[in-house]
C-alpha cells in the first residue's frame, strides 16, 4: 500500500473544491469589473442603464412590416416587427429548404447516374460558397438584372416580378375565422381518429383507412364552410398604374420586396445542402436486412416504406435536421447585410445608433436568439428521448 | 404503354426495336439542339406548347423501345440499368440532358467565349459576356485590400514564411518536427502580425483598417483557428468535468455563443464590448474581432472535441488510471491523443464554417475578399459589374472550401482503414 496516496485521498474534498472557488472566484471578478467601468461609461455619456426607451416613440420607419407600424409607434413596436420579419423569412426558408433538401437528397440515391451526380455537384457547389455571398449574389447581381417595372415579367396576368419585387395577389377573405375554426376542427377529429384506429388496431387488428379519411376531412371541411358556413374568397389582383409620364407602379395585391426573396432563395438554396445530405445519411443508415426481414414477414412496399423504413431513418434524420433550422433561423440575421429589416437590422441596427443603449439593445437581440435556440434544443431532447429505441 | 407487348424488346426484335429506339432519340436531340441554338424546330408547325415537348417525347419513346432487362450487349445494359430502368428514369434523364443542352452553352458563353480580358477600363468590355477587365484591374486590392502597394511584400514574405515552414514541418525527422510545430503555433503568429502591421524595425506602420482581401480572410482564419483550438479542447473537458462549478460554467459559456448567431457577436464586439472596458483604452478593431471570432468558434470546436472524449471507450480512462495517472497527464498522454484523432473531420469542418464566417466582419467595418467586391462595385468607373465580382469571390472561396473538404473526407477514409 502506498500511503503518499492515502494522504492525497483524505484531503480529495479540498482538492476539488479549489478550482472551483476559483472559477467562480474569476467569474465574478470579471462581472464586478465589466459593471463598474460599463456605469462609469455610461455615466460620462450621460446615459442609465434600464430599459425605459422600450416605450419611447421611435420616430423611424421600417421598409417591410408584417404589423402596422410607423414611426409614431414606440421602440418596443419595432422590435415585435423585426422579429416577426426574421421569423417569416426563416419559416419561408425552412419550408424549401426541407422541400428541396428532400428531394435532393433522395435525389443522391438515384439509380440514375445523371441525376444522382447532379444532385452531387449541386450539393458541392452550394454548400463551399460563404452564404453571405450567396444572398449578395442574389439581390445585387440577379435580382437587380430583373426588368423595370413597366416591362415587368408577367405570369398569366396574375403575379408580375420586376426589380422592385414581385406582386401577387392578395387573398380576400370574408368570414376568414370560421375557415381557420373549421381547419383546427378537422385536426382535433383527425387526433380522435388516430387514436380510436390505434386502439382498434391493437385490440382487434382491425384497420382503419386513417390516412384517407384524415386527407377528406382536412379538404372536405374548410370546402363545407364555403357551402354553408357564409366563407367566400376572392383575389385581388396587382394593377399597372401609372403615376407620372415615366413613373409605374403597381397597387393592390401584396409585395415580396427583392430582399426578402433574395435572403429566402439564398438561405434555402444553402440550408438545402446540408439537409440533403442529411436525408440521405438517414436513408444509407437503415439496413438493408431491416427491409428484407420486412419483407419476408410479408409486408407490401407501401407497408415497409411506412412501418419499418421511415421510422428508423427519420431517427437519424430529424435531429441533424432541427439543428440546420435552428442555424437558418441564425443565418437568417445575415439580413442586415442587404439591409432587410429583420430582428439585427431594425434593433440592433436603427434603434441602436438612434439611443445609443448599446448593452441593452445587444443583450435582448442576443437573449432572443438564446431562447430560441435553447427552447429548440430542449424540444430536441425530449424529442430524442421520446424516438430512442427502448430495448427491453 | 405497359400493354404495348409488341413494342416491349427481347431477344428476337431487339435489333431492329434497337435501330427503331436509336433514330428516335437522335431525333428529339437534333429537335432540342435546334430549338436551343436556331430557334425553330422539327415541329414548329404544331402549337407552341406541344412542339416544346416533342422531344421529351421522342425521347422517351426511343428510351422505352430500347429497355431490356438484358441484351448481353455492355452499353446497352449499361445505358439502361444507369440511365433508363424505368419511365420515370428516363424522363428525368432526358429532362438533365435537355437543360444542359440549353443552359450550359449560354453559360459557357458568358464565362469565357464572349467575355472580355483585355483593356483596363470598363469601355473595354464590349461583346457583351462576362467583364473580366474588371477583376483583373482589382485583382491587387482583392488580394491585399487597402493595403499599401510599396509594403505588399511584407504580406507576401508573411505568407511566404508561413507555407515553407509547414511544409518543412512535413518533410524534417521527427526530432525537429515538434520544434517547428510549436515555433509555429506560439512564435510565428506574433512575428507574422508585427512584420504585417510594422511600426517597429524600421517599417512602415499600417493600421487594420487598410489591411483586406484575400490576405485578411487567410489572417483572420488562421488565427482563430490557432487560438479556438486549445480554448475550445479546454471548454470540452470543463463539460465533462465532475466539479459542478466548472461544468456549469461551460454549458453555459458554450451554450451562450451556439445560441447567437455571429453577426450579433460582431456588433457585440464593435459596440458593447467598449462599454465594459475603462473609459479611454482603445482596443483595435481587428483585435477585438478576432476574439469575437476565436471565441466564437471554440464553443463549436468544444462540442466536436467532446464529441471525440465520448467515443473513446471508458477502458482507456481506466487504463490510464490504473497505471497511476493524474487527471492532467492521463488526459495529455492518452485521451486527448485518440480524441483527436477521432475527430479530425469534424475540426476540419469547424475551420470551414470558420473561412465561410469571415466575410461577416464587414459589420465591423474590415473588408475582406468579399467586403473588397462590394467597395469595388460601387466605384462611379466600374458600375454594373456586381455579378462579375461575386462570381469571382464565389469561385475563389468555392476552390478554398472544396480542396480543404475534399481533403478532410480523404483524412477520414485514411484514418478509418487505420483502425
Amino acid at each position: 500500500m502506498n500511503f503518499k496516496n492515502l494522504k492525497l485521498n483524505l484531503s480529495n474534498k479540498n482538492k476539488d473544491l479549489i478550482p472551483q472557488i476559483l472559477t467562480v472566484l474569476f467569474l465574478i471578478l470579471i462581472v464586478i469589473y465589466f459593471t463598474i467601468n460599463a456605469q462609469s461609461n455610461m455615466g460620462n455619456r450621460g446615459i442609465s442603464f434600464g430599459f425605459g426607451f422600450l416605450s419611447q416613440e421611435s420616430s423611424f420607419d421600417i421598409t417591410f412590416s408584417l404589423i402596422d407600424y410607423d414611426g409614431s409607434h414606440t421602440y418596443a413596436r419595432a422590435f415585435l416587427v423585426g422579429l416577426l420579419n426574421t421569423i417569416l423569412v426563416s419559416a419561408i426558408g425552412i419550408f424549401f429548404a426541407t422541400i428541396l433538401g428532400v428531394t435532393i437528397g433522395i435525389a443522391r440515391l438515384s439509380q440514375n447516374y445523371l441525376v444522382a451526380k447532379s444532385a452531387e455537384w449541386y450539393v458541392e457547389i452550394f454548400r463551399n460558397i460563404p452564404l453571405i455571398l450567396q444572398i449578395f449574389f442574389w439581390y445585387f447581381a440577379a435580382l437587380r438584372a430583373l426588368p423595370l417595372t413597366v416591362d415587368s415579367i408577367n405570369f398569366y396576368d396574375i403575379s408580375f416580378l420586376n426589380v422592385k419585387g414581385w406582386y401577387v395577389p392578395k387573398f380576400v377573405w370574408t368570414n376568414f375565422s370560421i375557415f381557420i375554426y373549421s381547419i383546427i376542427f378537422a385536426f382535433i377529429l383527425i387526433y380522435f381518429l388516430a387514436k380510436y384506429a390505434q386502439n382498434q388496431r391493437e385490440k382487434y387488428g382491425k384497420q382503419i383507412p386513417t390516412l384517407y379519411i384524415s386527407i377528406l376531412l382536412i379538404i372536405g371541411l374548410p370546402l363545407l364552410t364555403f357551402l354553408i358556413g357564409g366563407v367566400s374568397l376572392s383575389f385581388e389582383i396587382p394593377e399597372l398604374t401609372q403615376l407620372s409620364k415615366t413613373v409605374f407602379v403597381y397597387r393592390g395585391g401584396v409585395s415580396i420586396i427583392p430582399e426578402l426573396i433574395s435572403l429566402a432563395l439564398a438561405l434555402s438554396m444553402y440550408t438545402a445542402t446540408f439537409i440533403a445530405e442529411n436525408v440521405r445519411a438517414g436513408i444509407l443508415g437503415v439496413s438493408k436486412g431491416q427491409k428484407e426481414a420486412a419483407a419476408s414477414i410479408g409486408l407490401t412496399k407501401g407497408q415497409i416504406l411506412k412501418l419499418v423504413v421511415m421510422p428508423q431513418a427519420l431517427r437519424i434524420i430529424i435531429p441533424p435536421t432541427t439543428n440546420q433550422y435552428l442555424n437558418l433561423t441564425k443565418n437568417s440575421s445575415l439580413a442586415a447585410a442587404i439591409a432587410y429589416p429583420d430582428i439585427v437590422l431594425v434593433f440592433a441596427g436603427t434603434a441602436l445608433m438612434q439611443t445609443g443603449r448599446a448593452i441593452e439593445i445587444i443583450s435582448i437581440t442576443m437573449l432572443t436568439y438564446l431562447s430560441l435556440s435553447l427552447s429548440i434544443s430542449v424540444f430536441m431532447n425530449w424529442y430524442n428521448k421520446k424516438m430512442a429505441i427502448k430495448e427491453k | 404503354m405497359m400493354n404495348l407487348s409488341i413494342l416491349k424488346s427481347d431477344k428476337k426484335n431487339l435489333n431492329s426495336l434497337i435501330a427503331a429506339g436509336s433514330a428516335l432519340i437522335f431525333i428529339g436531340f437534333i429537335d432540342i439542339i435546334l430549338s436551343s441554338f436556331f430557334s425553330t424546330n422539327i415541329t414548329a408547325f404544331l402549337p407552341n406548347k406541344i412542339s416544346y415537348l416533342t422531344p421529351l417525347l421522342f425521347g422517351l419513346f426511343g428510351l422505352y423501345l430500347i429497355r431490356i432487362e438484358f441484351s448481353g450487349n455492355k452499353l446497352l445494359d449499361k445505358v439502361n440499368t444507369n440511365f433508363n430502368s424505368s419511365n420515370f428514369n428516363a424522363l428525368l434523364t432526358l429532362l438533365v440532358i435537355f437543360a444542359l443542352i440549353k443552359y450550359i452553352p449560354p453559360l459557357l458563353n458568358w464565362f469565357v467565349f464572349d467575355a472580355n480580358f483585355a483593356g483596363n477600363t470598363k469601355e473595354d468590355c464590349t461583346s457583351g459576356g462576362a467583364c473580366w477587365v474588371f477583376v483583373k484591374v482589382w485583382l491587387n486590392r482583392f488580394v491585399y485590400g487597402l493595403y499599401p502597394d510599396t509594403e505588399q511584400w511584407r504580406i507576401n514574405t508573411a505568407f511566404l514564411t508561413l507555407f515553407l515552414l509547414v511544409g518543412a514541418s512535413f518533410f524534417v525527422p521527427q526530432k525537429f518536427k515538434k520544434y517547428i510545430i510549436i515555433f509555429l503555433l506560439f512564435v510565428y503568429p506574433i512575428i507574422g502580425l508585427k512584420l504585417i502591421s510594422g511600426g517597429d524595425f524600421g517599417l512602415k506602420y499600417v493600421e487594420t483598417g487598410a489591411w483586406g482581401g484575400l490576405s485578411l480572410t487567410f489572417i483572420v482564419s488562421a488565427f482563430a483557428l490557432i487560438l479556438c483550438f486549445p480554448i475550445g479542447t479546454i471548454l470540452a473537458l470543463g463539460r465533462r468535468s465532475k466539479l459542478p462549478a466548472i461544468r456549469y460554467t461551460s454549458i453555459g459559456f458554450i451554450e451562450l455563443w451556439r445560441g447567437v448567431p455571429l453577426i450579433t457577436v460582431l456588433f457585440m464586439s464593435a459596440v458593447m464590448f467598449p462599454m465594459f472596458l475603462p473609459d479611454g483604452t482603445y482596443v483595435d478593431k481587428l483585435i477585438r474581432v478576432l476574439i469575437a471570432i476565436t471565441l466564437f468558434e471554440a464553443a463549436y470546436m468544444a462540442e466536436v472535441v467532446r464529441g471525440g472524449l465520448q467515443a473513446l471507450p471508458k477502458g482507456q480512462y481506466e487504463a490510464a488510471k490504473s497505471l497511476g495517472m493524474g487527471y492532467w497527464k492521463m488526459h495529455f498522454l492518452i485521451i486527448l491523443p485518440q480524441a483527436l484523432k477521432l475527430v479530425i473531420p469534424g475540426i476540419a469542418n469547424t475551420f470551414l464554417a470558420l473561412v465561410k464566417d469571415t466575410p461577416l466582419i464587414f459589420v465591423v467595418g474590415l473588408l475582406e475578399l468579399a467586403g473588397m467586391v462590394n467597395l469595388a462595385k460601387t466605384n462611379p468607373k466600374w458600375l454594373g459589374m456586381a455579378m462579375e465580382g461575386y462570381v469571382f469571390a464565389g469561385l475563389v472561396f468555392w476552390v478554398i472550401c472544396y480542396v480543404m473538404s475534399r481533403y478532410s473526407q480523404n483524412l477520414e477514409k485514411k484514418l478509418k482503414t487505420e483502425r
